[in-house]
């Protein structure tokens, strides 16, 4: 068994998945690539970073006790990612489909190394990952992104800004403070993954056309046909 | 101690563990073999002797209780996920339990550590490489024991009247948890008895490698109780006498 994250997946599928910190914009992106992919009628499946029922309880009921320590924090959502990519990923994958990730294996590289876990040990953690086809990086300053966040909301979330580390008392400092540490984090990912890395301070639609660029070039060899395990015994079955 | 002796392996950069006064003594071998029993009897040995001793089991700490528990009910786990919960639950023990413990001068005797857990891995087809650099931020043990029995001599102490009417009234209640320690996810034979039987084969094959590979103290478990303690004893008490 290799490690399935430095090699291209078997599968018929694209898997495409988006990255950034909060209020890089990534959703946005992600979402307008699949509102133009469906238009053009591909079978798309989306799907977010930590939604599975597994673990999730178990994570909760750990933040609030202070249970968690880095280490376990960072073991539980690869646990919670493990159990999503046999049920979510993989299959829409062999079934030819293209499945959009918002946030991906790399979100846990940047956030759980800033949480103070080795970088080496989180990437084996996850070895067992498919890598994406195209991953793309929504690359924005830490004033932007928090310029974004605060349009949307009036306060930041406790764990958005990092509170927990005790990094500052104030959560817009202690935001600025994490996140950038965060941001050199990627910077890093970014060029050891070669994901695509979007200037995301530049208007919406000018960052979606050099997406769907580097989609399009993609499409051309995706031939959409869903993955078969035993030929022969389908077959025996018909006869 | 130098640095990279106290981690397996990439360790926990967050925690200073230079200050560990206590020792950290496992005793390992599969399922019946009798560790259990044994390290009953070593734990009061060694507090008769003044020394404070706490025990620690694999599995099941506050955290992860209730997510195997479910998980294991519903059936529905893959390889990874399986092998994950455990090491999650490993890791809260391993900071919430063991390393207080040693901190506080305690003699930490582990029935069971990540070695089950490599063996269990790499039978349900992980990478060795794999599953040792995921626990790699497990602590390095002073000594580890490994209760050796082969797979004859295993079978009469696991598969007796007892616990053949334990097992058939624990799965009907469905109580039975040792659907997943018997290997029975693995479909390893028709039923429980061949596939126990090749379950435990590859387990005591693993783990025969770790032990030459690991510089494991080997202790024959087929012996009785009394001679196998003495020899536990022994090097317990070297291992004490060593610092």
């Amino acid at each position: 068994m290799p490690n399935h994250l430095r090699q291209r997946h078997p599968y018929p599928g694209l898997l495409i998945i988006v990255e950034g910190i909060d209020g890089s914009g990534k959703s946005t992106q992600l979402q307008l690539v699949q509102r133009w992919l469906m238009n053009l009628n591909y079978k798309v499946f989306f799907t977010e970073w930590n939604s599975s029922a597994l673990v999730n309880d178990t994570i909760r009921r750990g933040k609030k006790k202070n249970l968690l320590t880095p280490t376990t924090f960072s073991i539980l959502h690869a646990t919670d990612f493990a159990d999503r990519l046999m049920h979510l990923i993989i299959p829409p994958l062999k079934a030819g489909m293209i499945v959009l990730a918002d946030r991906y294996v790399y979100t846990a590289f940047s956030r759980d190394v800033v949480r103070g876990v080795n970088a080496d040990w989180v990437r084996e953690l996850y070895s067992f990952a498919v890598r994406p086809d195209i991953a793309f990086y929504f690359k924005v300053p830490i004033d932007v992104s928090l310029k974004r966040i605060l349009t949307g909301r009036a306060k930041l979330k406790f764990h958005e800004a990092g509170m927990d580390l005790g990094l500052h008392t104030d959560p817009v400092e202690s935001f600025k403070l994490f996140q950038g540490k965060i941001l050199l984090e990627y910077d890093k990912i970014a060029s050891e993954f070669g994901m695509n890395v979007i200037d995301a301070i530049q208007p919406i639609h000018d960052q979606q056309r050099i997406v769907r660029e580097v989609v399009t070039n993609k499409l051309s060899d995706y031939v959409p046909l869903p993955y078969i395990a035993n030929p022969s015994e389908v077959h025996h079955e018909k006869a | 101690m130098k640095k990279h002796d106290l981690f397996f392996g990439h360790g926990l950069p967050y925690i200073d563990a230079n200050d560990l006064l206590g020792k950290l003594i496992v005793i390992e071998g599969t399922d019946g073999v009798g560790r259990t029993t044994q390290i009953e009897n070593i734990k009061s040995w060694l507090e008769i002797l003044g020394y404070g001793v706490i025990t620690t089991g694999w599995t099941r700490s506050r955290l992860m209780k209730m997510a195997i528990d479910r998980a294991k009910a519903g059936h529905s786990l893959n390889m990874h996920t399986y092998i994950l919960l455990y090491v999650a639950d490993f890791a809260d023990r391993l900071e919430n339990e063991i390393i207080p413990a040693l901190k506080s001068g305690f003699i930490v005797l582990a029935d069971r550590y990540i070695y089950t857990a490599f063996a269990r891995s790499v039978v349900r087809g992980a990478r060795r490489e794999w599953i040792q650099q995921v626990y790699g931020f497990a602590l390095n043990p002073d000594a580890v024991l490994y209760m050796k029995i082969d797979i004859e001599d295993l079978i009469p102490r696991v598969i007796n009247s007892e616990t053949l009417m334990e097992r058939y009234w624990a799965n009907q209640s469905g109580l039975g948890m040792d659907y997943w320690e018997s290997g029975m996810d693995l479909k390893l034979g028709d039923d429980f008895y061949d596939s126990f039987v090749e379950y435990q084969r590859r387990l005591l094959q693993e783990f025969e490698l770790m032990a030459r590979e690991m510089n494991f103290y080997v202790v024959d478990a087929s012996k009785s109780f009394e001679e196998i303690n003495r020899e536990l004893k022994n090097i317990i008490l070297k291992v004490l006498e060593n610092g």
